[in-house]
């Protein structure tokens, strides 16, 4: 049994991401390859070949992986499924758009976001925004999986695996890489921050949102996060919305200040250690799964308590 | 042009979801089914495109049960022009839900297909991809924004770190995120009017895919609640709490 995992990366440094996804392979069993698909891209293949667990990575370094196009990188990906048992990725934005196709050209279904390995093709997933876990098992015999990468601890990073040249080249694909927009965040990065402060519509302003919570983030060292409403209301940007449809999140810490707790929104954060929430309504749903909950004014309440620490 | 938008029929999203104590999945018994969110902002898109002058026609399709027919007259009162459904009461996985998308592709020869990036009861994110793979059209999933000039599609992503934007040749597969349009609500006299629309029922079984399952699913519970927690009565309380109980700063 082998299992590949394809790296998460910008060309430049590999995610940890990666590294929870191979927690997770190694949790499946058998040896692991990393597959790192890019331009210009050795120090991610060397970063990888660090990781605990892994027995080989193969480095794809031509400019058609390089913005990392679903339909060149699923090619590639099936041009070497041949001898693996499973195809793993961590289900970020670009594990999502690559791994459904890799799993359509080989007949198979995907197992997408799971959040616990019960067995070699046996996992449990949150389905109904979390509201339910589903025990599935899959019977194909390549099996591809992503990886909900808040539900796994990183591997180490103390290896040395061998690297090798995957010189296959997909072909030309009929869509075009134009620009990227980058959100600009001073802080941690949102998936793997130790501290999430999160807000919601009750800060009313883009001018709100900044004053209130980046201060609080600052002094915590945390990154931002933000509700469907938020986001929507153009409080903050698309990237730092936390829910079934956006990003999820384990953090140690997270802080929701002036959001209601919906179930779409509880779906990205429940699964935090230590839960906090400011809201003035008491019957708020986010008080439910808050580990502290204080009722008031957060135009008062956060001041004092980014003052406080 | 004409658009082929899948729609799919789903537990409503404001309905609190219940899990059958036996772990055989969830109760939908007389439950409030509607169109999945992402797929009423993949019809709206196509209304717009149609009341841009670029689109010609749009024809909706769910693949589902009779009841389905309800999820195809909701986007027919939008202002789709058409409808297919393709009837089956099987359990249908993502994989044999785009191999059937694909024979319907090849019915209606579509020059465009917008749907959900998620169905809000699976959350598989997935079909869409699938579909793309198997017709061999590009795709760009989780569009904000989307552009159609000279046989392209320049479509605006929301991806982890920002914003993408790619560049499609058509025909292509799009999915929709939250950020690309509001959708409207069908006028009373439009949910009349979608009553005379045409709406062609297909039997699944005609269209030569296997629907048999792939996966097994083996139990569905509910998650285990989180240990209750305590509500605290000012600001020096939760540092306090935070610092000596959680300790977590
Ligand atoms: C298909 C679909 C997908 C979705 N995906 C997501 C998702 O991924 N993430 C997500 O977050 N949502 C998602 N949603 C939206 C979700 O259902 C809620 O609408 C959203 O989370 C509400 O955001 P909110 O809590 O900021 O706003 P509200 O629900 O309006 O809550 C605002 C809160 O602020 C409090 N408040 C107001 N003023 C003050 C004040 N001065 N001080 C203190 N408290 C105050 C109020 O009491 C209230 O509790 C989705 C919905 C759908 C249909
Ligand atoms: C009556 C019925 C009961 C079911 N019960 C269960 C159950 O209890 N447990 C379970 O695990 N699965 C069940 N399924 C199957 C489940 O709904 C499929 O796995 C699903 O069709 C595909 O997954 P998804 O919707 O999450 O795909 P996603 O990839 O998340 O969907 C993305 C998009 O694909 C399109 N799409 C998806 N499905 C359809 C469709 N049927 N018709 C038209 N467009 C579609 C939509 O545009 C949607 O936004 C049931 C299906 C049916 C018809």
């Amino acid at each position: 049994m082998t299992i590949l995992v394809l790296a998460e990366h910008d060309n430049a440094t590999l995610a940890v991401a990666t590294a929870k996804a191979v927690a997770a392979a190694r949790a499946m069993g058998g040896d692991i390859h990393v597959l790192v698909a890019g331009a210009g891209c050795g120090a991610v293949g060397e970063a990888a070949a660090k990781l605990d667990g892994v027995g080989k990575v193969l480095v794809a370094d031509n400019d058609a992986y390089e913005h990392h196009l679903a339909e060149t990188v699923s090619e590639l990906i099936v041009h070497l499924a041949g001898g693996y048992s499973h195809i793993v990725a961590a289900a970020t934005t670009t594990g999502k758009n690559t791994m459904p196709r890799v799993a359509a050209l080989l007949d198979v279904m995907q197992v997408s976001d799971i959040t616990a390995v019960v067995g070699p093709k046996t996992f449990e997933r949150p389905v109904y925004a979390g509201a339910a876990i589903q025990t599935v098992e899959a019977s194909a015999e390549t099996v591809v999986v992503t990886v909900r990468a808040s539900a796994f601890d990183a591997v180490g990073d103390g290896g040395s695996a061998p690297v090798e040249a995957v010189d296959f080249v997909a072909g030309a694909p009929k869509v075009r890489f134009v620009s990227r927009d980058a959100a600009v965040s001073a802080g941690p990065e949102l998936a793997n921050a130790r501290i999430v402060v999160s807000g919601g519509r009750a800060l009313g302003s883009e001018d709100k949102f900044n004053e209130m919570i980046k201060p609080l983030a600052e002094k915590l060292g945390a990154a931002i996060g933000a509700s469907r409403a938020a986001v929507d209301a153009g409080y903050a940007p698309n990237d730092w919305q936390v829910g079934q449809t956006g990003k999820v999140v384990a953090p140690d810490l997270y802080i929701a200040v002036g959001i209601s707790g919906a179930i779409q929104h509880l779906a990205g954060m429940k699964n935090s250690k230590v839960i906090v929430a400011i809201d003035k309504d008491p019957d708020a749903p986010i008080f439910a799964v808050a580990d502290y909950g204080l009722v008031g004014d957060l135009f008062a309440l956060v001041p004092e308590l980014t003052e406080a620490l | 042009m004409k658009i082929l938008v899948p729609v799919k029929r789903v537990l409503d999203a404001n309905i609190a979801v219940r899990v059958k104590s036996d772990g055989t999945g969830v109760d939908l018994a007389n439950q409030k089914m509607s169109m999945n969110p992402f797929d009423e902002i993949a019809v709206e898109e196509a209304i717009k495109l149609k009341e841009a002058g670029i689109a010609s026609e749009i024809v909706a399709v769910s693949i589902g049960p009779a009841q389905a027919q309800d999820t195809l007259r909701s986007a027919l009162a939008m202002g789709a022009d058409s409808a297919v459904l393709v009837k089956t009461d099987a359990v249908v996985e993502p994989l044999a839900v785009a191999k059937i998308l694909k024979a319907v592709v090849a019915q209606q020869s579509p020059d465009l297909v917008i749907m959900g990036k998620q169905a809000i009861d699976d959350d598989s994110n997935q079909t869409a991809q699938m579909l793309s793979a198997l017709l061999g059209w590009p795709q760009a999933t989780f569009a904000s924004k989307v552009v159609i000039a000279d046989g392209k599609a320049t479509v605006t992503r929301e991806v982890d770190g920002g914003l993408e934007t790619l560049e499609l040749d058509l025909p292509a597969v799009v999915s929709t995120d939250l950020r690309l349009n509001t959708p409207r609500y069908a006028s009373l006299p439009n949910v009349m009017k979608a009553k005379k629309k045409p709406l062609e029922e297909i039997d699944a079984a005609s269209l030569g895919v296997s629907l048999d399952a792939t996966l097994k699913v083996v139990s569905t519970v509910k998650p285990a609640d989180r240990k209750p927690g305590s509500m605290v009565g000012s600001v020096a309380e939760l540092v306090e709490k935070l610092k000596t109980e959680a300790r977590v700063i």
